[in-house]
């Protein structure tokens, strides 16, 4: 099938194009030419006419929960990757808090033959020690084999420093990083960020200083063993600037933030909204403004959405019962759109990077080409568009997003990958006829 | 007279003159109390379920009574722990208690935060008997009805909260109630159970107890929790009680008549020693009995304005 993407602004912040207002023609998926068509190019194909748009390397989600195996009435494979395509991205990494976790080569087989099919690609994260316990690692050579992309104990940290050294050593040999949620349990028996806020609302929290400690062990192993640490969902000022630091030292040390931690202060709690909750808390102006410094002078290497889909009835409770998280693919791209870009905080590169290259080199993942032959590997988006957040056309799965209702400004318009298109809420085959 | 909300979920942005009008209305109630016959028929017809998912003897004694007083039909409905652990989720428990046709719930729950989640899932009047460590504001009026009947007034009062204030409801609804009223609160305790931005709600902090004393009218002295999680936040009850519990001994030597409060249930020997918690600067029981007036208040107040 002949496709042609017309009038769109082609942007790879990494391979350095700019192009504006050029036509895109694709052969059964792969890019056959970017520039200017012939009507021989254009002969027999289907177009679409991407004015105004701009067409990058397809976007990353780097920390995501599909819930399957385990969780199937949250999410699925399938439901998280619609999920993610409607979004606006087109490779996911999904973490390993399943049930069964993703410490075994046959739950790593399994959640890609779920994605076998599918626009988007699935690269599971497996679990750094055995069941997510902290006592033994996991069989990290299979898993690599199996395709796992890092690894993590995702949700905890893992507490024991001896099996920390272990886990950065072994992992090394794969050049594999290990994703830390940093938190040190034994103070973090809470709800909320602590603060006047906490007081007021009479609710346990989890003080910023739970997260710093951590932090700065990791970064400290990480110096020591020579291994490679990702700070998952970084959230408060001093995290951000011990990773700065480290940076500076040359230590491997990379961080994502989430668009919630950029966007939402504790502030949002007052009305003990349960779609407000989430770990790492939300935190202060003071962390917001410390974490756009940080996005802007590349400390914070990327964006993920800690996509963490939680059922009705389990998020319809008590404050303090109710589950961590939120759904994050499809929000993620008009949140940062409109809270960075538009914002003059971030450039439209620097965002993509963000969005799409940094989480790929990060996992060692290749960055997707705009070659003649390549993959088509794009998503279009439309940073003009004006849209309202409406959960109830969301195609995950589970409706908890503290986003609902809210006006923003840029959103994905098509996701194109392993030969599908997904445009107009319609998907297309592109290697048929 | 009438309150500018139908719902009493703290004291936390209530008015002075709400208060005022709580206060005033208590006082007749008070009165009813005192009377051979303690019953009227203010509320009659009406349904109020005393919804309990936290143990607790005293509030809810004291609404059933004062819904009883006022021809109510009071019921009550106790559960320990999260509904969740029973199977039926929160929201579908409320559901079936308000299909049942009630008028007012009164709640208690350990969770902050549940009595406002109540008034979106539920169409009666909330009233909160305690939510967690945030607020128990009823708890908060009657000290104020107490202070203001022994010392005439709140104004200008210098009120000190004493004990674990971070982990207190009691505390918080004070400490809103008094401010408004235009009294100058002071918090002591340890200063592991005095919350880190405490100041920012416009109140002084101590750490010495005799200091306390000696610049305040009124104690408020909180029950030290010796069965909860609190008890991690000091080295033991000896040295507790050695530098923050209240003796005759000590309000002697600092020469001061002051005022001495407490929510109960008493630790005796620990924050206050026997001999202040029988003794003549304490109202405890006064405490105890005006509570029913001031819930009699706030229940006719709120249940006369539909």
């Amino acid at each position: 099938m002949k496709v042609v993407l017309k009038n769109v602004d082609v942007i790879h912040p990494e391979d350095k194009i700019n192009l504006k207002g050029v036509s895109v023609l694709l052969n059964d998926g792969l890019i056959s030419k970017i520039g200017e068509l012939s009507k021989i190019d254009i002969e027999g194909s289907k177009e679409f006419d991407f004015s105004g748009k701009i067409l990058v390397p397809g976007l990353f989600d780097m920390h995501v929960h599909l819930r399957e195996p385990g969780r199937e009435d949250e999410e699925t494979v399938i439901t998280g990757c619609n999920s993610a395509a409607s979004g606006g991205f087109t490779g996911v990494a999904c973490m390993p808090n399943t049930e069964p976790a993703i410490d075994t080569a046959e739950v790593v087989k399994f959640i890609k033959e779920q994605a076998s099919n599918h626009l988007v690609d699935v690269y599971p994260v497996a679990a750094a020690s055995l069941g997510r316990k902290g006592e033994i690692i996991s069989p990290m050579a299979e898993l690599v084999d199996a395709g796992v992309v890092a690894f993590s104990d995702d949700g905890v940290a893992i507490k024991n420093s001896s099996v920390l050294r272990t886990a950065f050593e072994y992992a090394n040999m794969f050049n594999a990083p290990i994703i830390e949620h940093c938190e040190d349990e034994s103070l973090a028996d809470g709800a909320m960020n602590e603060g006047i806020n906490s007081t007021l609302l009479g609710l346990p929290a989890i003080p910023s200083v739970a997260e710093d400690i951590i932090v700065s062990r990791d970064i400290l192993m990480a110096e020591y063993t020579g291994g490679r640490i990702h700070i998952a969902h970084i959230s408060t000022k001093n995290s951000v600037n011990l990773v700065r630091e480290a940076k500076k030292k040359g230590i491997k040390v990379t961080a994502e933030v989430t668009p919630h931690h950029f966007t939402l202060t504790d502030d949002a709690l007052k009305s003990y909204d349960t779609n407000m909750k989430m770990n790492p808390p939300l935190r202060t102006q003071e962390d917001i403004d410390a974490i756009i410094k940080g996005l802007k002078d590349g400390t914070i290497d990327c964006i993920a959405s800690d996509h963490a889909p939680h059922s009705l009835e389990e998020k319809e409770s008590e404050f303090q019962y109710a589950p961590n998280g939120i759904v994050g693919f499809e929000t993620t791209v008009g949140i940062s759109f409109s809270e960075l870009l538009n914002k003059n905080k971030l450039s439209l590169e620097e965002l993509i990077k963000k969005l799409s290259i940094n989480p790929r080199k990060i996992l060692n993942l290749p960055i997707p080409k705009f070659e003649a032959g390549e993959l088509a590997n794009f998503t279009i988006l439309d940073p003009n568009f004006v849209w309202t957040v409406d959960l109830s056309k969301f195609k995950c799965k589970s409706k908890n997003s503290p986003f609902d209702k809210r006006l923003l400004t840029g959103k994905a318009v098509a996701v194109i990958n392993r030969k599908k298109m997904f445009f107009d809420d319609r998907w297309t085959d592109l290697s048929g006829a | 007279m009438a309150l500018s909300s139908r719902h009493l979920l703290g004291l936390q942005g209530v008015s002075k003159e709400d208060i005022q009008t709580i206060l005033d209305t208590a006082h007749t109630f008070r009165e009813i109390l005192e009377r051979p016959i303690k019953k009227v028929p203010t509320l009659q017809g009406k349904t109020i379920v005393n919804l309990f998912y936290e143990s607790s003897t005293r509030t809810r004694i004291s609404f059933e009574l004062a819904e009883k007083r006022l021809s109510a039909d009071a019921i009550n409905f106790s559960v320990s722990g999260s509904s969740v652990s029973k199977g039926e989720t929160f929201k579908d428990t409320i559901k079936n208690i308000e299909a049942m046709k009630v008028d007012m719930v009164v709640v208690r729950h350990a969770a902050a935060g549940t009595p406002l989640y109540l008034t979106k899932i539920s169409s009666s009047n909330i009233i909160n008997a305690g939510d967690g460590t945030h607020e128990h504001p009823t708890q908060a009026l009657l000290d104020m009805y107490s202070i203001r009947q022994k010392l005439g007034r709140l104004e200008g009062l210098k009120v000190c909260i004493v004990g674990d204030i971070a982990h207190s409801r009691v505390a918080l609804s004070n400490i809103f109630g008094l401010k408004s009223m235009g009294a100058k609160v002071s918090v002591c305790g340890p200063s592991t159970m005095i919350p880190r931005d405490i100041k920012e709600l416009g109140v002084d902090v101590i750490y010495n107890i005799d200091e306390a004393i000696q610049e305040n009218d009124v104690l408020n002295v909180l029950r030290i929790q010796l069965e909860r999680k609190a008890r991690e936040y000091f080295p033991s009850i000896r040295e507790y009680s050695k530098y923050f519990g209240i003796t005759q001994e000590r309000l002697d030597k600092n020469g001061k008549d002051i005022l001495i409060l407490h929510p109960g249930p008493i630790n005796r020997g620990v924050e206050l020693s026997s001999e202040v918690a029988d003794g003549s600067n304490q109202i405890i029981l006064y405490q105890v009995t005006n509570g029913v007036a001031i819930r009699m208040a706030v229940l006719y107040l709120l249940g006369t304005l539909n």
